[in-house]
């Protein structure tokens, strides 16, 4: 049986695991050069920092993924710095691009395990040199040993938000303002159902603890106005109060987030329907609870299947391998199914209650201003969009995004709307009378992201 | 934009030319690193006329931080690894 995995971070890493267990040797893919995934991400060779330094409270878990990994990858087929672009499912066969050249890779069974990235809401200024996500600030300071500015504001909300703060702080930047766009969010994080995970809540506590008790400015239930900049880049933030108080925060770069999104583009090429998560607030391709999918010969897991974080990840990477092996005829081991099964259940409930604690804002992604840039490849504003959904237009108005994408290009530029889709889905929406999941979602083409125009001959050929 | 060097920085210094320029950088960094750690400032300038860009998401999924190297054209400056000598271009 031919198996092809698609990542090698928690999720992937727990799938390969099951995989090699049962005998099995699949192609393994990750675009990045190494195992580990975003939020294990290792530095490139001749960085010193160990795992305590480099992950805190993850550092025993990053360590066993990252151990894991290394005895692994010499036993599959294991290809580093591969982007798979393209999946036929019905012929099953998985494109790719390895140092610029071309892959086909024939399957039996595909498991994805593409992971997230941040979700963004725009604001004035945000395309400026020193705005960034919060997921780049870790990752520039994880991977690279570097801080994206020497005063930086935190903007956003959900645990993602005091986490970067505090690595920051910690390593000795100086934290211009942790600005929470959610009311009561320090309170809301204590909420009764995030007791089904004790330790990551707990975690999750000691940054806001550690962030207040360095009186570090933190205020909630901001709303943010601008990012204010000057040719070199960022130079201050303003935003609101929650008594209505317009505010200025000086700082040389903005990290920013609202939670995170399923990189989900192949799945969305191997055919599979997806479904609106009210309480994610995001679209998930449909899975069952083990992570076997509606098309034949498909399976996922990990955040790239539904946000649940990288403890959940790597249990359902475990599950999904598992349910892959069952469906292919091996036994397995029923005892170890069992196990995992009741750990997802467990943290779904803990999931729900993060969910429920720091909600997507809708409103502020709906209120754009007119003149904001809302796509920044090709820096379309969200009036630009609202006029594709209003009456008065020459056309049709457009009833859901992929028109609203035809007529205005917002979501049509090289990222594919990974980072305008969210909030330009509520500007359509809220333009439209109708709700968020009412209008859509953007379609994945292929290729996933730019290729050179001449590896696509080749496949067409 | 600056990136600050803080933590890990002990690594031994390559060369490498922005837009014709002799930069300095250290092994282990990426495009993005080397670029924007030297006071390059930014990595593209956007085509619609708005303005500078230096990346946004450094995972490789908002394609905003494109640079061209010499001899392997277009590449994404954060997941791209420097090596001594190369020829970068800002577009």
């Amino acid at each position: 049986m031919k198996v092809v995995v698609v990542g090698a971070g928690p999720a992937g890493v727990r799938a390969v695991e099951q995989l090699v267990r049962s005998g099995l040797s699949p192609t393994w893919l990750d675009e990045a050069a190494d195992g580990g995934g975003r939020i294990y991400q290792r530095p490139p060779a001749g960085f010193r920092r160990d795992a305590r330094a480099l992950y805190g409270f993850e550092a025993t878990r990053a360590a066993a993924l990252h151990a894991t990994f290394d005895a692994l990858a010499p036993r599959t087929d294991w290809r580093p710095g591969t982007l798979a672009w393209h999946i036929r499912p019905q012929a099953r066969r998985l494109y790719a691009m390895q140092d610029g050249a071309q892959q086909e890779i024939g399957y039996d069974a595909l498991l994805l395990c593409t992971g997230a990235m941040d979700r963004v809401i725009p604001l004035p200024g945000w395309t400026r040199p020193g705005a960034a996500t919060l997921g780049a600030a870790q990752i520039a300071l994880k991977a690279q040993g570097c801080a994206i500015g020497r005063r930086v504001a935190f903007l956003g909300t959900g645990p993602l938000l005091w986490l970067a703060a505090y690595q920051y702080a910690r390593a000795g930047v100086e934290v211009a303002a942790v600005l929470d766009t959610t009311r009561f969010a320090g309170k809301l994080a204590a909420a009764p159902g995030l007791w089904h995970a004790p330790a990551t809540l707990a975690t999750g506590l000691y940054y806001t603890a550690w962030l207040r008790a360095r009186r570090l400015p933190v205020t909630e239930g901001i709303v943010p106005l601008a990012i204010e900049g000057d040719a070199d880049g960022v130079t201050g933030l303003r935003w609101r109060d929650s008594a209505g108080r317009d505010r200025a925060t000086q700082c040389d770069a903005v990290a920013m987030g609202w939670g995170l999104k399923p990189e989900a583009q192949l799945a969305d090429l191997a055919g599979l329907p997806f479904d609106f998560d009210a309480l994610q607030h995001n679209w998930v391709p449909r899975r069952d609870a083990a992570g076997r999918a509606p098309v034949p010969g498909i399976y996922l897991a990990g955040d790239g299947a539904g946000i649940a974080g990288a403890e959940v990840a790597e249990i359902a990477g475990a599950r999904a391998a598992l349910a892959l092996l069952e469906d292919a005829g091996q036994g397995v081991d029923a005892a170890l199914v069992t196990h995992l099964d009741r750990a997802l259940r467990r943290q779904a409930r803990f999931r729900a209650a993060l969910d429920r604690a720091f909600p997507f804002p809708s409103a502020l992604a709906a209120g754009l201003a007119d003149d904001t840039i809302l796509c920044r490849c090709e820096a379309i504003t969200a009036g630009e969009l609202r006029a594709a959904a209003a009456e008065e237009s020459a056309l049709v108005p457009a009833p859901e995004v992929n028109r609203a994408k035809a007529y205005s290009r917002v979501g049509m530029g090289r990222c594919q709307g990974r980072v305008c889709g969210p909030a330009g889905a509520e500007v359509l929406a809220a333009a439209l009378g109708c709700t968020v999941a009412e209008v859509g979602r953007l379609r994945g083409q292929p290729p996933v992201k730019p290729i050179p125009i001449t590896a696509m001959e080749r496949v067409a050929g | 934009m600056r990136l600050h060097r803080l933590l890990d920085q002990d690594r031994p210094e390559i060369r490498f030319r922005l837009d014709g320029a002799e930069m300095t950088a250290r092994q282990g960094d990426t495009l993005l690193t080397a670029i924007l750690a030297a006071g390059g400032g930014w990595l593209r300038r956007s085509e619609f006329g708005d303005g500078n860009r230096a990346g946004f998401c450094l995972m490789g999924a908002c394609q905003d931080c494109w640079v061209t190297v010499e001899g392997l054209g277009r590449r994404r400056a954060c997941g791209t690894l420097l090596a001594p000598g190369m020829e970068v271009r800002r577009g």
